[in-house]
């Protein structure tokens, strides 16, 4: 058994009456490729919202490479290696790739608040974020605005301001939600060529996708986990099959 | 005999329930659409001109005017709302406030055009003036006529919101916009007659505000801050909110240019700053 | 930003062009000269102009660049007019320490006052900055006893700048001054704007939801940013007293808060040059139009808003440089 670099232990969440998340334990070895499926509604991001510390849970607690921070605000929880995308884009719309990305390294080198010195003064942040950028194939697009990039592009740096906090833990909310079919798997081969020290939970529909990268999968239902096992396991649980994977045409 | 104080309490409240029929339009539409309208006293000013027109002109009744009040500011916020503000719902605070408050700018200076910047009194039936004795205090009948005024208005809007279709739809929107969308609730036609309503509402409070606080074209701009102290201190979208809101504004108002006159305005923007410090959402708000 | 064949380019030559001084700029900092010879009789006005768009330009940091919307900001303008004017009654009349005493207190407040605007969005951060700056000029005006409430702030006398420049009637010291003030504070803001801070700044207002997903505290730079507004706010208010040797209670007022958004919104929000283009606009424009009542007056100012928003999203130079790229592409 491997360290344990994300955990969530009895995490609990309802807004009034309505549970979204109940009892949650999960454990994220270094270096997982866990996929967290589910029907829609199941808490899926909501999990992903109280794991990165943007909902605070009513009960259980987070910890992250044995350190419990569920206290801990979530740029705080960014600084201690936890990062994340978005479902939907939430992008710098009116920044390029560029100086979006170089704005993260800045951040996490601490030099963001530095109103006295030239942005073009700090050779090695703009190098690592074009290295970024490179690695993602946004290099050549990086100096167009965020929001006249193609869409598949503006998918991939969603993940490349979460690679320039150096994360430890990556949660990869649908990294390729919305794109074609015949994309989506550039944006997964994207992932899968990611560091193997970085430890990867990643939400997505496409099974075929969750089967060909996941190495563990967890199946979330009405905010609870309902099951959890290896891809043969859970391709062969008829459980999931009526939940889930029953609902959904194969092609 | 009762001291003072209660006065001081009755005429707070009374001012409080004329806030509370300016400013609980603007409340509703916040919460329903996020869209800051700072041109909502623009709407008031128009019931009163309304009112001041009617009764000067053609010598209606001071009652008849005030439907009147309510119709025309209703009216003509339906047509501003297509023609400007329509555009402007996913716009940004900023712009919001820049649109709104140029309309208000201009309609300051409309009403200068039309009527001059002088005050423009009015002279309400006879037996809404004076005042009544009662325990020692002197209760002035305009200040009891407001209260019940809006009494009656708190409680035609919560049995609006509570028992009728129209209400749970405002209410499911103010709720949750993109939840009530998929119920497949047309919101913007809700938001529209809200907004009217709302409008009209400001039209008739401006209507009775004419005999407390007189009528001017400064108007639109002197009681849009009223209006937002209210709201914000009684959180969006509440009702109850700017009930309470504008009972403690009304009162805490009269209360500071009664003992401490030399402070002018300064205790109800220190009730401001304080209720948000201590829940910026206001009283209310649930955001 | 401007699509000059960048491809070529590595990253940080890319970034550095982005920051160079255009030729426009210098143009456009040789042409404030120009009044000294074509408008002698203007310069007073001149001088209100430059001090006007300091103030502009402290703004646009909060809400050009930060996305602050602030409807109280004439509070710090004030605070930085009555300390220059108490300053030259009590302690000195010399100009230079006079400004950085302005500065100072405004700060001060602005840095007690942003710990309380960082918690607040939307419409609450509108009113909190509303509240606070009426707040302000009430007890200014109750304050009689030291601000002179709404009669003014009597005995302030400013020494000439340097020993040598006495401010005269014609306001050629006043406007020499002020812009010199004015062009300094001006590369400290440029120098601002194009820091990994600004960097950070341009983030808070593009997206604040993923700040802290990449790891940043934007109440921090929040705070940062609205202390040094204030403390520019501070010395535009410093000169406006040196300059005019009274301080009003009108330094205060919501008008100027409003004004000023005004001007912003008008020049271009969030670029470094509109607040100066929009000062310049409508304070010339006021002068022209003096002669009309004050109401009418905010009929156009009401009419040209509406006309912003709707038309001219980003103000004059937004408009401007909208035109110059549609120009090139035919």
């Amino acid at each position: 058994m491997s360290a344990v670099a994300l955990s969530a232990r009895g995490v609990s969440k309802s807004f009034g009456s309505l549970n979204v998340a109940r009892d949650i334990n999960i454990d994220l070895p270094v270096g997982a490729r866990y996929a967290l499926i589910g029907p829609n509604g199941a808490g899926k991001t909501t999990l992903i919202n109280l794991m990165t510390g943007l909902l605070v849970p009513n009960a259980g607690a987070i910890t992250l490479a044995g350190e419990d921070v569920t206290a801990l605000k979530p740029q705080a929880r960014v600084k201690r290696g936890l990062a994340r995308t978005f479902q939907i884009n939430t992008l710098f719309a009116g920044l390029n790739p560029l100086e979006a990305v170089t704005l993260a390294v800045c951040e996490r080198r601490g030099i963001a608040d530095r109103f006295w010195q030239n942005i073009a003064g700090n050779k090695d942040a703009i190098e690592e974020a074009y290295e970024i950028l490179s690695k993602l194939k946004l290099g050549d697009a990086c100096y167009q605005t965020t929001r006249e990039l193609p869409y598949g592009r503006q998918r991939l740096l969603e993940i490349a301001l979460a690679l320039a906090t150096r994360p430890k833990v990556l949660l990869l909310d649908e990294p390729a939600a919305g794109v074609p079919h015949e994309e989506s798997g550039e944006i997964f081969e994207v992932v899968a060529g990611l560091s193997d020290d970085l430890t990867l939970l990643f939400i997505e529909h496409d099974m075929h996708v969750v089967f060909r990268f996941a190495t563990h999968i967890i199946v979330l239902v009405g905010g609870a986990i309902f099951t959890q096992g290896s891809p043969a396991e859970i391709a062969a649980d008829p459980g999931v099959r009526e939940v889930y994977l029953g609902t959904r045409k194969h092609g | 005999m009762l001291p003072p104080v209660f006065g001081v309490l009755f005429d707070g409240i009374a001012y409080g329930m004329l806030l509370f029929v300016l400013s609980v339009g603007m409340s509703v539409t916040l919460g329903l659409m996020n869209f800051v309208n700072l041109a909502h006293c623009a709407f008031a000013m128009l019931g009163a001109y309304v009112t001041v027109v009617l009764m000067k002109d053609f010598h209606w009744n001071f009652f008849v005017t005030l439907p009147m009040a309510f119709a025309v500011s209703a009216l003509v916020s339906v047509a501003v709302e297509r023609v400007l503000y329509r555009r402007l719902y996913r716009a940004s605070d900023l712009d919001q406030v820049l649109l709104t408050i140029g309309l208000a700018f201009m309609s300051v200076a409309i009403a200068a055009w039309f009527f001059g910047t002088t005050q423009q009194p009015i002279s309400v039936p006879s037996y809404l003036r004076g005042s009544i004795s009662l325990l020692g205090l002197d209760l002035g009948v305009y200040r009891m006529f407001l209260i019940a005024v809006g009494i009656a208005v708190t409680v035609l809007l919560v049995l609006t919101l509570e028992h009728t279709r129209f209400g749970a739809q405002v209410r499911a929107a103010v709720d949750n916009q993109r939840m009530a969308r998929g119920l497949g609730i047309d919101v913007d036609r809700t938001f529209a007659v809200t907004f009217a309503l709302g409008s009209g509402l400001a039209g008739l409070g401006g209507a009775l505000a004419i005999e407390i606080v007189g009528l001017d074209p400064q108007f639109a701009l002197i009681y849009l801050v009223y209006v937002l102290i209210i709201v914000s201190v009684g959180g969006l979208g509440s009702i109850a909110g700017s009930f309470a809101a504008a009972c403690l504004i009304g009162v805490s108002d009269i209360a500071g240019k009664y003992y401490v006159p030399q402070l002018g305005s300064f205790l109800i923007y220190l009730v401001m700053v304080a209720v948000l410090m201590w829940r910026p959402a206001g009283l209310f708000g649930r955001r | 930003m401007t699509q000059i064949s960048t491809t070529s380019l590595t990253p940080q030559l890319y970034l550095q062009r982005q920051t160079r001084w255009r030729p426009i700029e210098i143009v456009f900092w040789a042409a404030t000269l120009l009044p000294f010879w074509l408008f002698p009789t203007y310069l007073s006005l001149a001088s209100q102009i430059a001090i006007t768009g300091l103030f502009a330009l402290s703004l646009d940091l909060i809400l050009g660049y930060a996305g602050i919307v602030s409807l109280g900001h004439a509070a710090f303008f004030g605070i930085g007019a009555y300390t220059a004017g108490l300053f030259s009654k009590f302690v000195w009349g010399e100009p230079f320490s006079g400004l950085v005493a302005a500065a100072a207190v405004a700060g001060i407040v602005g840095y007690a006052s942003s710990f309380i605007i960082s918690r607040f969005r939307h419409l609450t951060l509108i009113m909190i900055t509303l509240g606070l700056g009426l707040l302000l000029k009430e007890a200014a005006n109750s304050a009689h006893w030291l601000t002179g409430g709404s009669d003014g702030l009597q005995g302030v006398s400013i020494d000439p700048v340097l020993g040598l420049f006495k401010f005269d009637l014609y306001g050629r010291t006043a406007y020499g001054y002020s812009l010199a003030v004015l062009f300094v504070v001006f590369l400290c803001a440029r120098r601002i704007i194009n820091s990994p801070f600004g960097l950070a700044l341009r983030g808070i207002r593009e997206n604040v939801v993923r700040m802290p997903a990449i790891g940043a505290d934007s109440r921090a730079h929040i705070r940062k940013v609205y202390t040094i507004a204030a403390i520019i706010a501070g010395i535009a208010g410093g000169l406006l007293t040196q300059t005019t040797q009274t301080v009003a209670l009108e330094v205060l007022s919501f008008e100027r808060s409003a004004d000023v958004v005004v001007m912003l919104v008008l020049g271009g929000a969030g670029r470094l040059y509109g607040g100066l283009i929009g000062a310049t606009v409508y304070m010339i424009a006021r002068d022209q139009f003096s002669g009309i009542a004050p109401q009418y007056w905010y009929f156009w100012i009401g009419a040209l808003l509406v006309i912003v928003v709707t038309l001219l999203p980003n103000g004059i130079l937004g408009g401007l440089s909208r035109l110059i790229r549609r120009w090139r592409r035919s």
